[in-house]
């Protein structure tokens, strides 16, 4: 299919680029490394303007916009699209993208949809970085970035970027698998440029490799090197050593094999660090009755540009004073791995006053989440997770912490927060007092629990959050929920990107009135939920602006599904069954689907059938 | 209701099982499932205790917990999981305890106990053996045993060495050595 059809489909594609600024400085296109473009068109000046003006293009939509105008315009964006983010990595194909965008020096793309973290879907179901990385090698030799979120990636991977992208400097995994520390280790060994090496919450399997030994010796350009997700042990001399050649250290966050004595050399080596995730927070060897402990105050203290604290991971808060020094400038603190009371969390948050992101668990109860409202008054970002992750667990927190933290952080925009008891009037509160809330993401863990106060479903609290805080995009419901609920997020949630539903709603009503109602849904996913065939039909205005829809243990068939497919053919309509299922039979298990310029992937394991 | 008449037995006459005479059960499930819930009834694994089995007898049975709910990532969920097995109180804190020259081991809760000299008094009266005193400078020098213990590191550490809060954190299990084994441990 040739460029121009591709161009004058209606919907949107569902690659979403853009610039990337520091590019300015080779808008001719003669930076190094990069091919000369060959002009056969008349008006050659006017495009070296159109090209100058168009590098100072950063967001993605306003690319795609400018891409329309016309033929000229649609050339000479993709020429000077540098960064290029597909958010399906099944959307478009490796060749299409690369034939289009001749000179990307950044890729980042999203394979899994979300709820996979949660184990709702077969392992080994797709999202292979591996056709992705063959492709950019050969059509991109200077790539430098590559970020990749919920994909697969293995130890060949990584060795195809660390061996034939000879600038690569930056790759960011985010909740990546398939790959181990022998992968990591030719990785680091053959990348000479790198400055970034983050890998967040994935996957890395021990093969017992020293891979930090791997890296080349000598002084290094590393900048960023987040491991904290990485469950085996490491060489610890050889990690010091790197940290002790990387004068541009800024970004180190240690897993929990660290220990605080090891911390503490660390932090002596490397004061400028403005990101630290500081691993266990405990001693390893138990030091003896007389032994002098190193002084951690003294290297917290040293540490002026430290913005954002993490880790934690195993914590003796006996240690915790030693972050005192730090917490007057801290933005961002991570205890979410930290099991702290109240008391244990107050002196240290009540030295937070510039706190912007703050994650925890519950342990701090509603009486922590007092303490956080009184002082961070700056606070953006909260997170909220259960020591306890079962439904009928223990609650330390309830309506009373999040009423707190209303009234206290005013300027909130994002909040996740778990929790075993929730009021309507606690979120009403929310709704009204923290306007500016972008993200709201509730989880009453108990399935269907009413307002404990009431008796009513919580309908009246989420929609009061769509009706009030105006700039809402994002969404997720729990607690008993009937269709009344998704009347209002149809109604006010006018802005609603992405929104999560689990066991809510009594009908297909529910599900018509989300579809008919959010003009800007682009990720809709729902477990356990009685929405069937008829709601799905009333979306099928909707689907190709959508990335995608997931539906698991809903009350679909077969037939009901065929009829989107039928009805259209851009869309990838996968039913995928749990593994040991041989058969479709009348209901659907998992309905995933997403808009594709590729037609069915050719990498499907036996557990999908694409209808 | 089907009898089974191949091998001239009528297997149903004679089953054995709870319920009136008279009384049948439906063969299988015949009321159409149009919310199918296989994957998300009852997990087999990962999201319950995995931790220690022992105490679970005497803790009430867990509900049943649905797939993937809480929406908490596993890896999440095993951090905690493994802190909250560490942590006292409610979940037991149970330890293998060898012997040198017993045949079998034991297994005791280190929560049961506040401190090392109630400790060591009750592994002295479960094997009938003397451990005697704890010294900073000489360990158990002396005694006839020494208790040991191996630490998250996997390394075999003395008893009593450490404040009986992070000795209860860190022991995954307890070897009594012979005196004369241990005369090394003991010293500077």
């Amino acid at each position: 299919m040739s460029e121009d059809d591709e161009r004058q489909q209606s919907p949107p594609s569902d690659l979403e680029f853009v610039s990337n600024k520091a590019r300015n400085c080779n808008a001719t296109g003669s930076g190094s490394g990069h091919p000369e473009f060959q002009s056969a068109y008349p008006d050659q000046v006017l495009e070296n303007v159109l090209e100058n003006v168009l590098h100072f293009l950063t967001s993605k939509r306003d690319r795609n916009a400018a891409s329309l105008v016309c033929k000229s315009w649609y050339r000479v964006e993709a020429l000077t699209r540098s960064e290029l983010f597909i958010g399906n990595c099944y959307a478009v194909s490796p060749a299409r993208a690369t034939a289009r965008f001749t000179r990307v020096r950044a890729l980042q793309l999203k394979g899994k949809p979300r709820f996979a973290d949660f184990n709702l879907m077969p392992p080994d179901w797709g999202a292979h970085f591996n056709p992705w990385a063959l492709a950019m090698a050969k059509a991109y030799p200077w790539l430098e970035k590559v970020h990749l979120k919920r994909m697969t990636v293995t130890d060949d991977d990584l060795a195809t970027l660390a061996e034939l992208l000879l600038g690569f400097k930056e790759l960011v995994l985010v909740c990546c698998d398939g790959f181990g520390t022998s992968g990591l280790a030719i990785f680091v060994n053959k990348c000479r440029q790198l400055k970034v090496l983050d890998l967040i919450e994935s996957e890395v399997s021990d093969d017992e490799t020293d891979w930090i030994s791997c890296f080349p010796e000598g002084e290094s350009q590393l900048e960023s090197l987040i491991f904290d997700c990485v469950e085996c042990h490491i060489n610890f001399e050889a990690l010091e050593r790197l940290v002790a050649n990387s004068p541009s250290l800024k970004k180190l966050r240690l897993n929990r094999y660290v220990s605080i004595g090891q911390l503490y050399r660390l932090m002596i080596r490397a004061p400028q660090l403005t990101h630290l995730g500081t691993g266990s927070f405990s001693p390893s060897e138990i030091a003896g009755q007389g032994d002098q402990e190193p002084d951690y105050v003294n290297a917290f203290a040293a540490c002026k540009s430290l913005v954002c604290l993490s880790g934690f991971r195993e914590i003796i808060p006996d240690y915790l004073p030693a972050i005192y020094p730090v917490c007057a400038n801290l933005t961002s603190l991570n205890f979410s791995y930290a099991n702290i009371t109240a008391e244990q969390l107050k002196p240290i948050i009540s030295k937070c006053h510039k706190l912007q992101v703050f994650w925890v668990l519950d342990s701090i109860c509603d009486e922590g989440l007092q303490a956080v409202a009184a002082t961070c008054k700056e606070l953006r970002e909260l997170r909220v997770f259960p020591v306890d992750p079962r439904e009928d667990g223990d609650g330390p927190v309830s309506e009373v912490g999040l009423q707190a933290i209303s009234e206290g952080c005013r300027k909130l925009q994002s909040i996740l927060y778990f929790c075993q008891r929730m009021t309507n009037a606690a979120v009403i509160a929310m709704s009204k007092n923290c306007p500016d809330l972008v993200v709201f993401r509730l989880c009453i863990m108990g399935r269907h629990r009413a307002d404990p106060v009431t008796g009513e479903p919580m309908d009246d609290g989420f929609g009061a959050i769509v009706m009030n805080c105006k700039k809402l995009t994002r969404l997720a419901v729990s607690g008993l929920l009937t269709d009344k609920a998704f009347d209002y997020i149809g109604q006010h949630g006018k802005l609603v990107r992405t929104l999560s539903v689990a066991f809510a709603g009594d009908s297909d009503m529910g599900l018509k009135y989300v579809l008919e109602g959010c003009p800007q849904l682009q990720k809709l996913e729902i477990r356990d939920s009685p929405f069937g065939d008829a709601a799905l039909r009333s979306g099928l205005h909707h689907y190709y602006n959508m990335r995608f829809l997931w539906m698991s243990s809903c009350r679909l068939t077969p037939n009901g599904c065929q009829e989107i497919a039928r009805a259209m053919p851009r869309l990838v309509v996968e039913v995928i069954r749990s593994a040991d299922e041989e058969e479709m039979d009348d209901a659907v298990e998992i309905l995933y689907m997403y808009r594709s310029l590729e037609g069915p992937r050719t990498d499907l394991p036996k557990f999908v059938t694409i209808l | 209701m089907e009898v089974n008449y191949e091998n001239g037995l009528n297997l149903k006459a004679t089953e054995l099982r709870l319920g009136l005479p008279g009384s049948d059960e439906p063969e299988g499930q015949t009321t159409p499932r149009p919310n199918k819930r296989t994957s998300s009834e009852i997990s087999s694994s990962g999201l319950t205790d995995d931790g220690n089995d022992d105490h679970q007898a005497s803790a009430p049975p867990a509900k049943a917990q649905v797939v993937g709910w809480p929406p908490i990532r596993s890896y999440r969920k095993n951090c905690i999981q493994a802190k909250k097995n560490e942590v006292e109180g409610g979940t037991g804190r149970y330890v293998k305890v060898s012997v040198d020259g017993a045949a079998y081991l034991r297994k005791i809760d280190l929560h049961v106990y506040g401190s090392y000299p109630e400790l060591l008094e009750a592994l002295e009266k479960m094997f009938k053996l003397t451990i005697g005193a704890y010294s900073e400078r000489e360990g158990y020098n002396g005694s006839e045993y020494a208790p040991t213990y191996e630490d998250k590191d996997g390394d075999w550490m003395l008893v009593g060495d450490v404040p009986w809060e992070m000795f209860i954190s860190s022991c995954k299990r307890l070897r009594i050595m012979k005196g004369s084994e241990a005369r090394g441990l003991g010293c500077v």
